[in-house]
């Protein structure tokens, strides 16, 4: 289950679980969270939990809502987003963030029924480990957010960590320019005679041959149709041109 | 039969990436048919493998057997909108009822479904149907869109102005769909035609390749192989790899080689009133 922990000028005032599907927050005695704040109106917000996922949404209050120091109407809540209510913080931690379930998880697709969509079969209608929703009317419309877990960001251990690489042409006109390799994909060659890539994964730089009769040569060496990783000052032919790879910080 | 296999090359490539033990999604392509389908399935244990495999053998099958039968030109209903649209329609219908069947005799299948992208490529067109979350996109001169909407949740807080494009790359309920195949005892493709042109690239995927790679890389992929098909199909696999890999990944890519209009005898009549 998701909380958030209240705090005021640091120092943390308590734990609020999202064990409801609404909760509200406001100065009046009937709020779930009650701030006696003047700076709070008396319906403030208000934040909806449906599964794994809480949805914040501002209740037209006079002094509005902040996540992460940005003014909301309506916003689905990350992991750590910090909620600004007056002088109050309140951060959002969800329950994977406490390491209970795994990615693999979130990752499943599953169906969201559509309004009034699919009668037949629905109480039984399970997906395995996971559960078939079913929205009511204007669950999209509303704040009524079901979702399986926090965002998957696409990792990406790639590019960035890497070594900027060059390639410099050794022969022809164009001897003695460089081409760093910026993209994770740079095509070499001339199109329709002899074109071949360098891909830029986590495990380094390879060359892949991609069109034309001949292949590359490496260091003098002939590759074949599968991807070769690329070492500092390999030297490259193709398309009658010779080229060196090299890494740029090293 | 009109074989459009001359105009047409393909390269298909599935995985079933680095986090799942095995692979839900089943692809099917067929050069001379100018047919190719796509399913991302789901369900417990081995269901979501059942359901895209029904859905992705019995199309491939049936649609073979209409297309032998009669050409997907011919205009078909009384809307006057191709035969291959209502053949698209109908054997997804029919895919879906089948499922639906399936998981409802046998508890062990019990909320099976899949997802369904189907594309069908004659007269110097393309009709395109789906269901959820698989995608088309096509790369046509240095432009890349995609051509389908998901069916998903996402989607419709993105057009009902809730979030925006780029918020949407960082929201939690990517994986959640509004329309699925075998879920529901009736579900209705979203079937549209578009002109092809010679060089057109066609990019069929799961979500296993856009939840992993940006549509800019995946743009870049395509634009910068597109000289080596099987080679582009086995990068993009490959990058949503690297990125973490954690879905099953797939792609079928169709070139469009070159013109593939129909021969009929009302259609050269036609071309030579319009000359």
């Amino acid at each position: 289950m998701a909380k958030l922990i209240m705090s005021l000028e640091g120092s943390m005032i308590k734990e609020i679980p999202l064990d409801k599907e609404r909760i509200t927050i406001g100065r009046k005695a009937h709020n779930d969270v009650q701030i006696e704040n003047l700076a709070v109106s008396g319906e403030h917000a208000c934040i909806v939990t449906i599964l794994n996922d809480s949805f914040l949404e501002d209740l037209g209050s006079t002094n509005g809502t902040l996540v992460n120091g940005t003014p909301i109407k309506k916003h689905i809540l990350q992991n750590n987003d910090v909620i600004e209510i007056g002088k109050y913080k309140m951060k959002y931690v969800t329950e994977a963030a406490a390491g209970q379930a795994t990615v693999a998880e979130f990752e499943k697709t599953m169906v969201l029924r559509a309004p009034g969509g699919a009668k037949a079969g629905a109480p039984g209608a399970k997906f395995g480990d996971t559960a078939a929703f079913q929205a009511g009317p204007g669950a999209v419309a509303a704040p009524a957010v079901p979702a399986a877990a926090p965002a998957a960001q696409p990792a990406r251990p790639a590019a960035e960590a890497h070594p900027l690489a060059a390639i410099q042409i050794l022969s022809g006109p164009g001897a003695g320019k460089e081409l760093e390799l910026t993209k994770n994909l740079t095509t070499l060659g001339k199109p329709g005679v002899q074109v071949a890539v360098i891909t830029r994964r986590p495990q380094g730089y390879f060359i892949t041959h991609v069109e034309g009769a001949k292949f590359p040569v490496i260091n003098g060496k002939m590759m074949d149709a599968q991807p070769h990783q690329l070492h500092d000052h390999d030297v490259i032919e193709l398309a009658g041109v010779k080229m060196e790879f090299f890494l740029k910080t090293s | 039969m009109v074989d459009v296999s001359h105009a047409l090359e393909l390269a298909t490539a599935t995985d079933p990436g680095m986090v799942r033990s095995h692979n839900e999604d089943s692809i099917a392509a067929d050069a001379r048919l100018g047919l190719a389908v796509l399913a991302d399935g789901m369900g417990g244990y081995n269901a979501g493998e059942v359901a895209s495999g029904i859905a992705v053998a019995l199309i491939t099958e049936e649609m073979k057997k209409a297309l032998e039968a009669r050409a997907p030109h011919e205009v078909g209903g009384a809307d006057g909108a191709p035969r291959g649209e209502a053949l698209i329609r109908e054997h997804a219908a029919r895919a879906n009822a089948a499922i639906y069947q399936a998981a409802q005799s046998q508890p062990q299948y019990s909320g099976m479904g899949t997802t369904l992208v189907v594309t069908l490529f004659y007269d110097n067109r393309v009709s395109v149907g789906h269901i959820g979350d698989s995608r088309l996109y096509r790369l046509r001169g240095d432009s890349f869109e995609q051509v389908t909407r998901d069916h998903s949740l996402l989607q419709e807080q993105i057009d009902s102005g809730m979030i925006t494009k780029e918020q949407a790359k960082h929201s939690a309920n990517k994986n959640l769909v509004t329309r699925a195949v075998g879920i529901d005892p009736e579900v209705e493709a979203e079937v549209h035609t578009y002109e092809v042109e010679p060089g057109d690239v066609y990019l069929m995927c799961s979500d296993g390749l856009n939840d992993m790679v940006d549509d800019e890389d995946i743009h870049l992929t395509l634009s910068s192989l597109r000289a080596n098909l099987p080679l582009a199909a086995a990068q993009l696999v490959q990058q949503a790899n690297d990125n973490g890999g954690r879905d099953n990944v797939s792609v079928i890519l169709v070139k469009v080689v070159k013109d593939f209009p129909a021969q009929t005898g009302w259609f050269r009549r036609f071309r030579s009133w319009w000359k």
